[in-house]
Order: structure tokens, then sequence, then C-alpha cells
């Protein structure tokens, strides 16, 4: 059994009548790359925002390497080792694109102007450091929102629906960036694109109505019954 | 020694204040409930609608009281006009986005008492009461006027109350306050409804302006006091909801002709401001206000 | 050397020479505007920088002139001592009223500052018997020295503003300069964003309002002792508009914009008086002018078209 670095039990979060996640409990093990599936609503978004701290928990519990940071803020654990990226696109829009990833460098010790140039070459955004990055088109803001939630160094790396809106090349940058990350960050990934899926996450996680409807490998989710009724419909 | 009879003076000049107040505090609840603006002129339109009153007053020949009519009439309508026109000048250009309105209104509020300033002057000046009657009560005679006063004010805010509940444009108000994209969606003129919910705020304060008038003297800084106070109900009362407005004007009405009448005024007001910037901080929805 | 350092230090040398070319009206001024472009650069932090909105600094800087004033006017203290007191009482003042005040944000916040701002204007009425309230008090030309140094004489009195001003510039170049700086931009720019970086967006907005009240202090203090005079007009509510004008006027987040901005609107109030009496007037269609015509100020456009290095 490896060991686990991020843990959850219980976790419950309702939005008024909405069970948006009704006690879910999900173990990251270290140097993973674990993937959070389920169809549309089913409080994907939810859960790892009760993680990464963005919204409260009404209850269960959170730990980090054993340590409970359940009620921590979200800054805090950001600076414990959990980082965010946004599904809908947060960067400073008026800022250069060196400044964006300057402010996550800057979270270590050490030069920071080639720090956040290395960080910048990871995914191909040297050349153009010093663009104002609301200027940037689509694919290259998520790969600068990716750039800096690495440039944080996180030891659990969650990724919101990454490729949204990627072109297949650009996907595919991505998924090397990620098979380069494992094993030392372990990435949590939310993603409706199976392909990606099947091919970066050695477990899968689905969500189903805010409780967890399956845990395994790819192959065995692929092959289990409840999760094909999930998706296909029934 | 607090004496009966001095406490009833005191809670019936509290009334006058509070009604007053209520008419000149609902006209910025209704500007922030509907616009979502902070109007820091707000005091500046009470002021003009006194100052207006008394240049209408000088005015019109014949007794005290058809010039008090007809000031009553014209002054609070002049004010609506220009807030209006402000409106389209100003805050509709800047998209109502909510920090440049409160520094565009800042900047109007000088501009407004500049204006007093230079066309009447630093001097207080006072309009005869439409009528000098009295109350005979067994320890002390009370001006009449005041007590007509009070009744306006609850006529006027009954008046409000029917046009935001019972009539069409009063739908529209509402329609446009809880979704403006929606309204504007239905084929509703949100730039209109904005321009007549402005002039309506802005008429309001100008009103009780001129209710006061013959009570107070006419002031070119006289638009300060007001404004802190109508803050001061708003936010007590929860910022956009008239029934905490009203509620909240009667509490700090009442109270602040009380506390006044027996401690030092300055120091009443500091704990009403401190009080005020406490209640945003630790329950932003008012006293009274629902929360969110 | 970088460019936008010796752009700093030009301005700078050229306030230096200023001193000796200037005739006694002007330099007087000079001398004024210099402080008061203090103030605003403790404004620009605060506003340019970090986005905090505040319409009540004027108790920041009323904090520093009255601590000061009252330490030498009531307990007899040496200049030398009341001053940095001053800088201290803004200081202290700023992260108390920020304590309560930035668990707010937005409109709320300006309504909070302003609040705090008009209970602290109160207060100096409510002490009249200490304050002498609106009429306000002078201080002893012979207190008005640091050792050697004559406050209250007209050439002193230019070189210790110039001094002051000159750290204060240096001071707000290096910080904005810095990775806190960086970071107070950030919260400006993005607060969710930042948050999600790491940064706890209350702690930084906290130390960039304490430090936007050491220098609304110093400049307080300064402005007392200097030009001799404590008085309530400098902690009505139009002295926490006047900052939020130059910064403006001038160009919120640029370091050079408070003082372009003092200047100008310093000049542009003096120059008008010749012809009318109605400076309300002039600094309420300044005021709406900018919001709707050039939100950015003189430097931010600069910056936008020209120069784009400008810090």
């Amino acid at each position: 059994m490896a060991a686990v670095i991020l843990s959850a039990r219980g976790l419950v979060r309702h939005f008024g009548g909405l069970r948006a996640v009704d006690g879910v409990d999900l173990d990251l093990h270290r140097g993973e790359s674990h993937a959070l599936i389920g169809p549309n609503g089913a409080g994907k978004t939810t859960l790892v925002s009760l993680l990464s701290g963005r919204v409260p928990v009404q209850s269960g519990t959170i730990t980090l390497d054993g340590v409970d940071i359940t009620r921590l803020p979200a800054h805090a654990r950001v600076a414990r080792g959990v980082a965010y990226t946004f599904q809908i696109t947060s960067i400073y829009a008026r800022l250069s694109v060196f400044d964006n990833v300057a402010l996550a460098v800057q979270r270590h010790p050490g030069d920071l102007r080639s720090g956040t140039m290395a960080a910048l070459a990871r995914v191909g955004l040297d050349d153009r450091a010093g663009q104002e990055a609301g200027t940037l088109s689509y694919g290259h803001q998520r790969l600068l929102e990716i750039a800096m939630g690495l440039a944080l160094r996180p030891k659990v790396l969650i990724l919101d629906e990454p490729t949204q809106g990627l072109a297949n090349a650009e996907i595919d940058t991505f998924k090397a960036l990620v098979r380069g990350l494992v094993p030392d960050t372990t990435v949590l990934l939310i993603e409706h694109n199976m392909d990606v899926v099947m091919d970066l996450a050695h477990r899968i996680t689905v969500l189903n109505f805010g409780q967890v409807l399956a845990q395994g490998t790819p192959e065995q989710i692929r092959a289990n019954p409840a999760v094909q009724a999930a998706y296909l419909g029934d | 020694m607090i004496s009966g009879p001095y406490l009833l003076l005191a809670l019936m000049e509290g009334t006058v204040m509070a009604a007053v107040l209520a008419l000149t505090a609902v006209g910025l609840s209704l500007v922030f409930g509907v616009m979502r603006v902070v109007n820091v002129a707000h005091g500046e339109f009470f002021m003009l609608g006194a100052v207006l009153a008394w240049f209408v007053a000088q005015a019109v020949p014949g007794p005290a009281w058809a010039a008090f009519v007809v000031a009553l009439l014209v002054a609070p309508l002049i004010v609506a006009a220009l807030a209006a026109l402000a409106d389209w000048a100003v805050l509709k250009r800047l998209g109502y986005e909510p920090e440049a309105t409160i520094v565009a209104t800042i900047g109007l509020s000088y501009i407004l008492q500049q204006g007093a300033l230079s066309f009447f002057g630093p001097d207080a000046r006072p309009i005869e009461a439409p009528f000098t009657w009295r109350i005979q009560f067994p320890w002390f005679g009370y001006s009449g006027y005041k007590v007509a006063v009070v009744v306006a004010a609850v006529v006027i805010l009954l008046a409000v109350w029917l046009f935001m509940n019972r009539s069409r444009a009063g739908l529209v108000m509402r329609a446009t306050q809880i979704d403006r994209d929606t309204a504007r969606a239905f084929g509703i003129n949100v730039d209109r409804v904005y321009a007549l919910v402005f002039a309506m705020g802005a008429g309001l304060a100008g009103l009780a302006a001129v209710l006061l008038v013959p009570i107070q003297q006419a002031h070119y800084l006289m638009g300060h006091d007001p404004l802190l106070l109508s803050f001061i109900v708003v936010i007590i009362g929860g910022l956009g909801s008239v029934r905490g407005t009203l509620i909240a004007a009667l509490v700090i009405g009442l109270s602040d002709g009380v506390i006044s009448f027996f401690w030092s005024p300055t120091l009443a007001k500091i704990l009403a401001t401190l009080f005020v910037a406490l209640v945003l901080v630790f329950r932003p929805q008012g006293l009274f206000g629902e929360r969110a | 050397m970088r460019r936008d350092l010796a752009l700093h230090l030009a301005v700078i040398a050229g306030l230096a020479v200023l001193s000796v070319l200037l005739p006694p009206y002007h330099h007087t001024n000079t001398a004024r505007i210099m402080l008061l472009a203090v103030y605003a650069m403790g404004y620009n932090i605060a506003f340019g920088y970090t986005g905090l909105l505040s319409l009540g600094h004027a108790l920041f800087f009323g904090a520093g002139m009255y601590a000061t004033g009252l330490l030498m006017e009531l307990g007899d203290w040496p200049a030398a001592v009341a001053l940095p007191m001053g800088l201290l009482a803004g200081g202290a003042a700023a992260v108390a009223v920020g304590l309560l005040a930035l668990r707010t944000a937005g409109v709320s916040f300006m309504i909070v500052t302003l609040m705090f701002a008009q209970a602290g204007y109160l207060l100096v009425m409510y002490f009249t018997a200490y304050t002498r309230g609106e009429e306000g008090f002078n201080l002893a030309r012979a207190a008005r020295a640091i050792g050697p140094l004559d406050l209250s004489s007209d050439g002193t009195r230019y070189a210790v503003a110039l001094v002051l001003f000159a750290v204060a510039l240096l001071g707000q170049l290096a910080l904005v300069r810095s990775r806190f700086g960086r970071v107070m931009v950030a919260m400006r720019e993005n607060e969710e964003r930042s948050r999600m970086l790491g940064y706890d967006p209350f702690r930084v907005k906290l130390i960039a309002l304490g430090v936007s009240g050491l220098y609304s202090g110093a400049a307080g203090a300064a402005y007392g002792v200097m030009f001799g005079y404590v008085g309530a007009s400098f902690v009505a509510t139009q002295f926490s508009i006047l900052p939020l004008l130059w910064v403006l006027l001038g160009g919120a987040g640029t370091t050079l914009g408070p003082l372009l901005g003092a200047v100008l609107m310093f000049y542009l109030i003096d120059i008008a008086s010749g012809y009318t009496t109605a400076h309300l007037a002039v600094i309420g269609v300044a005021l709406l002018v900018l919001v709707l015509f050039a939100p950015r100020g003189l430097l931010g456009v600069v910056r936008e078209r020209l120069v784009r290095w400008l810090p």
C-alpha cells in the first residue's frame, strides 16, 4: 500500500437542498496521478474546492501528510503545499506573463528571474515573458495558469479541467508536462477528456450525485458496470 | 433630573426628526436598492431642496402659506430634475461602477455646495411656516407645524410605498432592482428607470428639506448631518431594505432627539459613526435586514 | 544604474535646484507640496498599488499631526522626539482601522473608512479643551527646531521637507519594486487568485495600509511642525478626498503620480482663486472630469502610450 499524502474522510457540503458533496472519502497516494471524473453536476469542482479550502466543509476531515488541515484557510493550505489551478482561467490579465509566474516563484527563496524563466520555459512561454497576460491566446492562458501552479512546487497539484478548450497539440504538451511531474508531485485532475484520463491517471475516482460511485485503476473503472450505467445513461 | 414633560418634549422633537430623516433616508435607500449606487451627494440634494425653497418663497407674492405650498411643489421637482441630469451626464457614463460612482458623487457634492455658496451665500436664511397655530399642552405649547410635518412625512412615505408596490412604474423599478440584465431583456428601459429612481431619491431628500426649512433655516452646509444620519439609518436598516430603513429612521431619529437633548451632540455623533462602522464590519446586512 | 532609479534621483535633484531658483512665494509652496506629496504617496500605496479605496486617510494624517502637535504643545516634548511619534501614530491608526475595515471590501470599505475618519474629526471637536477644535492652535516658533535646524526658517524648512520627500519617494520605489510590492499589486488585480498562490489577503492589505499610515502620519507631523499650525481642517472629510484627487490626477499606481497630482492641483486651486473663490467647485469638477475621462491619470496614460518602464 502506497503512502497517503492527502486524505479526506466523510466530506459533506450542501448548498441549500443540493447535496453537492455528500460523504466523500478520498485518498491520494504520494506520487500518483489521480483523476476525478463524473457527469456534470456530480460535485467534482465542489470536492476540490473543499480540498483546496476555497469552500469551507460542513463536516468531515482533511489531512495532509497526516496533519489535519480541515480548518485552515485556503492560502495557508497553499503555503503547505496544496495548489489549485482554476477551471475558468484566473490570471492577472493586466500584469506581464513574467509577473504572473514570478508571484508563484517568489513563494520560495532563490533567484527570482532565473526561477521564473525556468518555470515559463517548462510550458514553452519563456519567449512571451514581457507580454501582458491578458493578450495571450486562450490556450496560452491555460498553460500560464498551469505554470503558476507548477511554480508553487506543491506537494499536491489540483488541476480543474486543465485541457478544456485546448487544441490537440496543446493537449499533448500538457500530458507530457504532467507525466514529468509525477512522482515528485501528486496530481489530482478533474477531466472530461477520457483519452487524457486513461492516458495519465494511475487511479480514478468516479463521483455521482455527490458520492463516490467507484474507485480503481483505469482498467477497473472501464470494466465497472455502475460507471458505464452512469455515463451511458439508463 | 429628567421630568415627564421634558421627556415628552424630547420625544416629540425626536419624532419630527425621525419623520424628516425617514423621508431623506428612504430616498438614499431607494437609490442604493435599485441602482446599487451609494450617493454621497444625497445630503447636498437635501440642502438644495431647502435653498431652492427659500428662493421660491422669495419669488412668490402673497401669504406665507401660498409661498410655502409653491416651494413644496417646485423645489423638490427642480432637485429631481438636476439629479436626473447628473445621472445622465455622469453616472450612466460610468456604467454605475460602484467605486467610480462614489468618487463622482463626491465631486458632485462639492459642485452643489459651491453652487449654493455662490448663489445663496454663506448665511442661514429662514422661511416662514405656512401656519403658526400651536397645540397647547398642560406644560408647554407645541408648534402645530411640526405635527403637520410628521403627518406629511407619513402620507408621503405611504405614497412612495403605494407607488413602489401598486403601480406599474414601481413594478418595473423592483424588477430592475432584482436583475438589471433580465429586466433589460424584457424590454425595460433600464436607463430611464435609473434616471427616474435617482431623481426620485433626490426629490425625496429635497422634499424632506422643504418641510424642515420653516423649523431650521436653509444654509449651504446643512446637507452634512442629513447625509451622515441617512447613511447611519440606511446601513443599520440594511442596505436597500426600505422596511429596515423606516424602522431604523424611527429608532435613530428618536434616540438622536433624546440623546442630544440630554448629552453632548458631538459625543452622540461619535458613538453613532463608530456604531455604523462596526455594523458594516460585523453585520453587513444591517440590524433589521435579512441575511443575503 | 537602472533608469527608473535615475529618473527618481533626477526629480529629487531638480527639486534641490529649484530651492535656489524659486522666488519666496513659490519656494514656500513647493515645501508645502513636497509634504503633501508624501501624504499622497502614502495614499497611493494603499489605493494605487493595493487597490484599497479609502475615504478616511485624513485620520492618519491627522493622527500624525495631532500626536506631534499635542506632545509639543501640552507635553513640551522637543520636536525631534515628537516627530517620530507622529509617524508611529499614523501607522498605528491605520493598522487599528485596518483590523476592522479590511474585513469589508469595495463600497463597504469606503464607507467604513469614511465613518472612522468622521469619528476622528468629531473626537478633535469633542476634546476642544486640548485641541481648540475648529480654530486649532499654533506651535511656538522656538519649539519648531531639531537641534540646530530651525524648521520655521524658509531655507531649512525646504531642505528638511526635501529630505523627507526623497526618503519617501525612494522608499516607495523600493517598495513597489520589491517582492512584497508585486504581491500588493496582485491583491489589487485579482484577490482570489492571490489567495490561491498562498498569500493571505488580509495580512498583505493590513501591511500595505500600515505603511500607508506611516507615510500619512509622517507627512502630518512634519506639516504641523514646519508650518506651525495644527487644525481640525486637516482631519475633515475634504482632507481625505484630496489625496484621492491628487493620486487620480497624477496617475494611481505610478511612483511619481502623487507628486505630479499634488503640484498640479495645488496650483490649479491657487490660480483659480485669483479669478474665483469657488475652489470647492474646482475640486468637484476635477474629480468628475478625472473619473469620467481619465481614470488612469496623467502618468498612467504616459505609461500606457509612451514609457512602458515607468514604475
